[in-house]
């Protein structure tokens, strides 16, 4: 930006760029020094995600195999599988997905669309929203499995019990990205559909959502992907247990993939070491294919105004 | 928006106003019902925060009221499930409390590092594909990052390549890999920051002789202060409360953390390991779980006000 700014400033003050550049210019010692500090950090953080994606695939290939999708856990590694984890997580991320999504996208278009901002309590909402967000997922752990308590209900290990408690978890990520699709959209939309005679609501339902759903689908995808990875709050209901049969509908008991990487990592032999770095390549290609899915829809989608 | 752009229906004509009410004769009651529900669901975001206090605090009541506050915050023996029973939570701390720095040692200076790179240094091709694959780090699941701490760091690097005298868990291996995860929350919070410094203050500095990186240490990092201290806020409560990396690397056993190498169980590892054993309801073991996670709840707590106060109070600056 200097180099620019200094030539363009004519020669009658050359005298002056001179002595500037010999008290460092972009190509002073520090300042490339600087630069390569700047470049250091990113290539620690993206050698560091090679090394891991890379080892992981490693340790597990031998067991990234069809009977890692068909077999049922075993005392003996070589023939366990991940079978009940994998039909598990889909049975909680799909039930998680039919929870929070609807409920998260109602808040916020009541607190984006209908709330007046001024008022206390919405902004009570509001600031509850953000320090939710930042909660540790073990403690919203907790708060399922004193509800549950509470509740009186015995077996704490089903799918609609774990997708309650990751509903809750990604809820706040939700609304805060439907929020800000919602806000994107521009005040002209809302007013033009509204001297049309449209209600409120109707703009709300036929102009705003709609024209906000790349970014709400984004935001709930990677909210999705983080349920997914997700294995503290479900520990404690009871989710880490030997389960050898295929999950069939919402009281059913359940185990998922981090959890049974979670158990795998625990045990002595070398086989379940095997086994748990298998389970995670399947997991990181999900999650990277999630991902991926978000970032495509941003930038393809998302419409700029 | 509801008091700006509705047409009042006033009964009284004013000039210029229809004599009638542009408001609809018959009421909506269906959409009505409509609004009251999405009223509702961000009600619940309320009853969910409720929720996690009573639901901590309830136990936690019984469980201080057979073990002393004091005892349970400034005792240095945690053993509860022991017959000579002990609830003094400072090995626990110790152990959060070095996890958390050695990540924080990781993630601030290379988050900040990133975040400088990306608002200041990159042209916007480069931060288009440089961003995503960063945010990639904070996809990736925690157990996975936790095998990672494991079995490559712990055990390949420090113990086989390194020959550092350390057993099979350590506070360093699950610290570092802790500091990389957080690396995409500092950077990305920061760099907003950064980015939304006008134009012209790194104009005007550049005017004055300053070069690229004069302007970004003086100029654009102290006018982003506000929004980097949050971020950094952010990190430490995420640090703070991750729970799989420290499960599945730092260890389980309850003890004072007197160096990088030792093993040690945090308040997040306790509460996770505790609750593969079958503890009953109502029992202090229970109990205890609740005590540790209110504590845990309190600091998070505290960490992401003073965040919350730091962007309020600094961002509207330009």
């Amino acid at each position: 930006m200097s180099s620019t700014i200094t030539t363009s400033l004519g020669g009658h003050i050359r005298g002056a760029t001179v002595r500037g550049r010999a008290r460092g210019g972009d190509t002073s010692p520090k300042s490339i020094l600087f630069l390569v500090a700047l470049w250091f950090s990113l290539f620690v953080a993206f050698s560091f995600l090679i090394v891991l994606i890379v080892t992981t695939v490693i340790d597990g290939w031998p067991r990234f195999d069809l009977r890692l999708f068909t077999e049922y856990p075993a005392a003996d590694p070589e023939e366990a599988g991940a079978r009940p984890a994998i039909l598990g997580s889909i049975w909680v991320i799909i039930t998680t997905a039919l929870l929070a999504i609807p409920l998260g996208v109602a808040a916020a278009v009541h607190m984006e669309e209908f709330a007046d901002k001024k008022n206390w309590f919405n902004r009570i909402v509001e600031l509850n929203i953000q320090n939710l967000a930042a909660v540790p997922s073990i403690v919203y752990g907790l708060l399922a499995l004193a509800f549950l308590v509470l509740m009186g209900v015995q077996n704490r290990n089903i799918v609609i019990a774990g997708a309650f408690t990751l509903s809750l978890l990604i809820l706040p990520v939700i609304i805060i990205a439907t929020r800000e699709a919602l806000r994107a959209v521009p005040m002209e939309i809302r007013q033009g559909s509204l001297a049309l005679g449209a209600t409120e609501l109707q703009t709300v339902m036929r102009q705003t959502l709609p024209a906000s759903v790349p970014g709400i689908a984004t935001g709930s995808i990677l909210a999705l992907s983080r349920a997914l990875g997700e294995a503290a709050p479900l520990l404690l209901l009871g989710a880490l247990v030997f389960v050898s049969f295929d999950p069939n509908g919402l009281l059913s008991g359940y185990t998922t993939m981090p959890i049974q990487i979670f158990n795998w990592v625990g045990r002595p032999q070398e086989g379940f070491a095997i086994l748990a770095s298998a389970t995670s390549i399947l997991l990181l290609g999900i999650l990277l294919a999630m991902n991926a899915l978000a970032i495509i829809i941003r930038n393809r989608y998302q419409q700029r105004w | 928006m509801s008091s700006t752009l509705t047409p009042t229906g006033g009964s009284a004509i004013t000039p210029g106003r229809p004599a009638v009410s542009l408001r609809s004769m018959r009421p909506r009651y269906g959409e009505m019902a409509v609004r009251l529900i999405f009223r509702i669901a961000a009600w619940i975001t309320i009853v969910i925060t409720i929720g996690i206090v009573i639901a901590l605090l309830e136990p936690s009541l019984e469980f201080f009221a057979e073990v002393p506050l004091g005892d349970f915050l400034f005792g240095d023996r945690w053993a509860p499930r022991f017959a000579d029973a002990s609830f003094g939570v400072l090995p626990l701390v110790s152990a959060t409390a070095w996890t958390t720095v050695i990540a924080l040692i990781v993630a601030i200076p290379l988050g900040l590092g990133a975040a400088v790179f990306l608002s200041e240094y990159a042209s916007s091709g480069v931060r288009k594909v440089l961003k995503p694959i960063l945010e990639i780090l904070a996809g990736i699941p925690t157990v996975v990052y936790g095998l990672f701490a494991l079995q490559f760091v712990q055990s390949t690097v420090f113990r086989d390549w390194l020959q550092l005298e350390t057993g099979a868990f350590s506070v360093l291996a699950a610290g570092l890999v802790m500091g990389v995860m957080i690396i995409p929350t500092i950077a990305s919070i920061s760099e907003d920051s950064m980015s939304a410094v006008p134009l012209g203050m790194r104009q005007g500095s550049a005017a004055l002789g300053a070069n690229k990186m004069q302007t970004t240490l003086r100029v654009v990092f102290p006018a982003a202060l506000s929004g980097i201290i949050a971020a950094i806020v952010l990190g430490v409560s995420r640090a703070v409360g991750e729970t799989m990396i420290v499960a599945i690397a730092a260890g389980s056993q309850a003890r004072i953390v007197g160096g990088p190498l030792e093993q040690g169980q945090t308040m997040t590892g306790f509460i996770a390991n505790a609750a593969l054993g079958d503890s009953r309801v109502g029992s202090i073991e229970y109990n205890t779980l609740f005590a540790v996670g209110l504590l845990l709840f309190a600091i998070t707590l505290v960490i992401n006000a003073i965040a919350i106060q730091i962007v309020r109070r600094y961002r509207e600056a330009y």
